[in-house]
């Protein structure tokens, strides 16, 4: 006689061991790839957060316009844009990882509590991976936080602050348009060149964030080249009428007029500083000149003949010559019947990038996207060879000179190329003072897990 | 000194258009009592008619220059305004340039039907209505207003420039046997002055010296009585009301080439009117314009360098500050009347 040494007990014992054994893995698989809105469906959505009323409303327009073309080349539509020129070929035009890709937008109104709500909702109503876009610093900063929360990615738009990648960087944001630091870096020798080094600056500032930023680093790359600054005067965000601030430039040694402004102040302050005759006045024997740090196409628009022969700044601008450029404002000229602006194309060139980033990772896990795109070394999206820096998420690329062209042609051709500025010429290390130094943390990516 | 005239100089511009503005409110308030949250709204319709004008007077018609190529590498379509074609290069060039003052003619009829129009049409239901009310129904037509302007404008500031014979500066400091550079002052802001000088002048001789005003000063003196003499002063009410919003009108026509035209130009400059009403006295119209330029220079002061290092933020605060002084010595106002708005 055989004597089993199997019990009931010792049966389900054994049994509820290896099946938790057997599911170990799993389990821990399974929580490695959750992520906050992990797809399930045959499509993906990203979300679309830019001014869509408010002051900025019409640049918001044109981020939406060229964001939306973005998602019709992701997808296979179109000309396909920048896709043949840019240096990966990760994406196949079918949508990301075989999801067709598709977007939600909302509205910042260019207000910070604004722009959070609506990105809050994109990110719980909508299960949007990603937010793209923006015209405003104090934007960029508070929703790259809000995405770092929540665990998604953050693609800035338009925000031209040092500290967005500065002291406010974050491990869940990226931004591909370039800062004060860098535009002052590009400035300085040419306008040393044009103006000579022996000049007094005089700054008028918008009092927040990004004109302190600005204003801070072009003080710093013009005296580098032997200018002086005489005063550096902050004015209200609110203000409408420079008039007070322009009066006492003549009258105070100066002979160069900086305007750290943008948007309607920049609008205001240009023209009316033309209005007072400064342009056509000589000072300590030298004819007196305006700068502009940051240009935007629309603000040029607005500012009309007051730009013409004023020196400034761009990211981008649709004049360059290389393939990508000319691709983009082709597609997007042939749609939309006008060429794309600097902020246009920043989002466009995000939107791309991103959907390239989770088909090189194969997921889109928020930190493996995060993972592709540190230290991405691309070309064929205009300025050069461009790079997505691992220690900060700041896009270093060459920088653009323009000065307001003195007899346009036609309403698109109101800023000339005077010079690109190698990308050599704008870098600094990632703890440079301006952007936080020592101090300043990526922190770690959340996944939302 | 000429920091003192300077800065005496650029409060006038900015107190023109404060005065011209609260002029109007002071109007309509007065006569009708209506407190109108709408009036900044009017002033930017206004500047957007000179931007409409200044639109009519550039249409064009598309040539292809086969020598120029547009941004997608196609033949440039070169745009030449039908005035030019018209009358010549010279002479159409001259009357694009001259667009704003010419916007004057455009504005003037638009204005008083708009306001004659916007009274009959919502106003008048809000007579009997707490001020609370008036407040809000004005305020929301604002709204829709600078969205309505908005939607066919777009967000951005449109430049409208002044005629090229009036741009540039003058040397004022020169004039008065100072430094050269020492007072420099725009052409178009001295010309802003003066026109603001004409257009409150031409309103105190229409109130004193015609019939019309005599009965309308009477009405805002005491309406009952003047209606119990058979005069319908409704109807002259509505036609100030019409009065008052061509003077909003003109004042952002003539305002578009200093702030390029956008849609919420109104609303910056409609609470710091109500202000300066209310520092003038309440139903006042010689209040208003005292008020509007005194407050406007006063602003032009706490901007300076040495004010604002000496009180930071003084700039932004100091009409609201003397708001309050004047409130607490003088509680009606610089020169506000006994019983309006007291009931």
């Amino acid at each position: 006689m055989s004597k089993s040494n199997f019990t009931r007990r010792g049966v389900l014992r054994t049994g509820a061991v290896a099946g938790a054994g057997v599911a170990l893995p799993t389990i821990f698989t399974s929580r490695a790839s959750a992520f906050t809105n992990e797809p399930t469906g045959s499509t993906v959505k990203v979300g679309f957060n830019v001014p869509q009323t408010g002051p900025y409303a019409d640049e918001g327009m044109d981020e939406l316009r060229a964001q939306e073309l973005a998602v019709q080349h992701i997808n296979g539509e179109g000309d396909g844009g920048m896709l043949n020129t840019f240096s990966s070929k990760a994406l196949d035009g079918t949508g990301i990882l075989g999801k067709k890709l598709e977007f939600v937008t909302g509205d910042t109104q260019t207000k910070s509590d604004a722009a959070r709500a609506s990105a809050k909702s994109m990110i719980e109503k909508d299960g949007v991976l990603m937010i793209n876009g923006g015209s405003s610093s104090g934007v960029a900063v508070a929703v790259q936080g809000l995405c770092q929360e929540a665990g998604i990615v953050f693609m800035a738009g338009l925000t031209h602050s040092n500290d967005t990648t500065g002291k406010d960087r974050k491990a869940n944001g990226f931004r591909h348009f370039f800062n004060a630091y860098m535009s002052a870096a590009a400035l300085a020798p040419v306008l040393a060149k044009a103006y000579g080094k022996d000049r007094r600056a005089y700054h008028l500032t918008a009092d927040y964030t990004w004109g302190w930023t600005q204003q801070e680093s072009v003080q710093a790359a013009t005296e580098a080249m032997g200018w002086e600054t005489v005063n550096n005067v902050l004015t209200p965000l609110a203000s409408t009428d420079f008039s007070s601030y322009i009066a006492p430039v003549l009258n105070s040694g100066a002979d160069v007029l900086v305007l750290n402004h943008y948007g309607g102040n920049m609008v205001n302050s240009l023209t009316q500083a033309v209005q007072f005759g400064l342009r056509d006045k000589q000072v300590n024997g030298k004819n007196f000149e305006i700068v502009v740090p940051l240009y935007s196409e629309l603000m040029a628009e607005g500012a009309g003949e007051s730009v013409r022969g004023v020196y400034g700044s761009m990211n981008w601008n649709w004049q360059l010559t290389d393939a990508g450029t000319q691709a983009l404002v082709k597609s997007f000229g042939e749609k939309y019947g006008r060429p794309p602006s600097g902020s246009a194309q920043t989002c466009y060139v995000q939107t791309l990038l991103y959907a390239d980033a989770v088909a090189r990772a194969g997921s889109f896990n928020p930190c493996a996207v995060v993972e592709a795109l540190e230290g991405f070394e691309f070309d064929g999206m205009g300025n050069g060879p461009t790079l997505y820096r691992a220690e900060d998420h700041q896009c270093f690329k060459d920088v653009l000179v323009m000065k307001g062209k003195e007899t346009p042609t036609n309403q698109f051709d109101l800023l000339e190329l005077v010079e690109i500025t190698p990308r050599n010429q704008v870098e600094y290390p990632p703890n440079h003072p301006m952007f936080g130094g020592d101090e300043a943390s990526l922190g770690s990516c959340n996944d939302g897990a | 000194m000429d920091a003192f005239l300077l800065q005496i100089l650029n409060g006038l511009d900015k107190g023109s258009a404060y005065a011209l503005i609260a002029l109007g409110l002071t109007l309509i308030f007065g006569t009708l009592g209506v407190v109108n949250f709408a009036h900044g709204a009017l002033f930017m319709i206004g500047a957007f008619c000179a931007v409409t004008v200044q639109r009519i007077l550039s249409l064009s018609y598309l040539t292809e220059d086969p020598t120029q190529k547009d941004f997608l590498g196609r033949p440039l379509q070169v745009a030449t305004p039908y005035v030019e074609s018209w009358f010549g290069t010279d002479i159409g060039s001259a009357i694009i340039s001259w667009s704003v003052p010419l916007a004057i003619l455009f504005t003037i009829p638009i204005m008083l039907a708009f306001g004659y129009a916007m009274e009959r049409g919502l106003i008048k239901y809000f007579y009997k209505r707490p001020h609370a009310d008036q407040i809000l129904v004005t305020f929301g037509l604002a709204i829709v207003l600078q969205e309505i302007i908005k939607l066919f404008f777009g967000a951005n500031p449109i430049q409208t420039p002044e005629p090229d014979a009036l741009r540039g500066s003058l040397d004022i400091g020169i004039l008065l046997g100072l430094d050269a550079n020492a007072i420099i002052y725009p052409i178009w802001r001295l010309v802003y002055f003066f026109f603001s000088v004409a257009i409150i002048g031409g309103i105190f001789a229409f109130l004193q010296f015609t019939t019309f005003g005599m009965v309308v000063r009477a009405g805002m003196a005491d309406r009952e009585t003047v209606g119990l003499l058979g005069i319908n002063i409704d109807r002259r009410f509505t036609i100030m009301f019409g009065i008052a919003a061509a003077v909003a009108g003109l004042a952002g026509v003539m305002y578009a080439p200093i702030n390029s035209p956008n849609y919420h130009m109104g609303m910056d400059f409609l609470v710091l009117s109500f202000v300066v009403v209310v520092v003038g006295g309440m139903g006042s119209l010689p209040g208003a314009v005292l008020a509007g330029f005194l407050l406007g220079i006063l602003e032009s002061f706490a901007s300076t360098t040495w004010a604002t290092t000496t009180i930071p933020g003084i700039n932004q605060i100091v009409i609201y500050l003397v708001a309050i002084i004047i409130l607490l010595t003088r509680p009606r106002g610089l020169m506000g009347r006994k019983g309006v708005m007291e009931d």
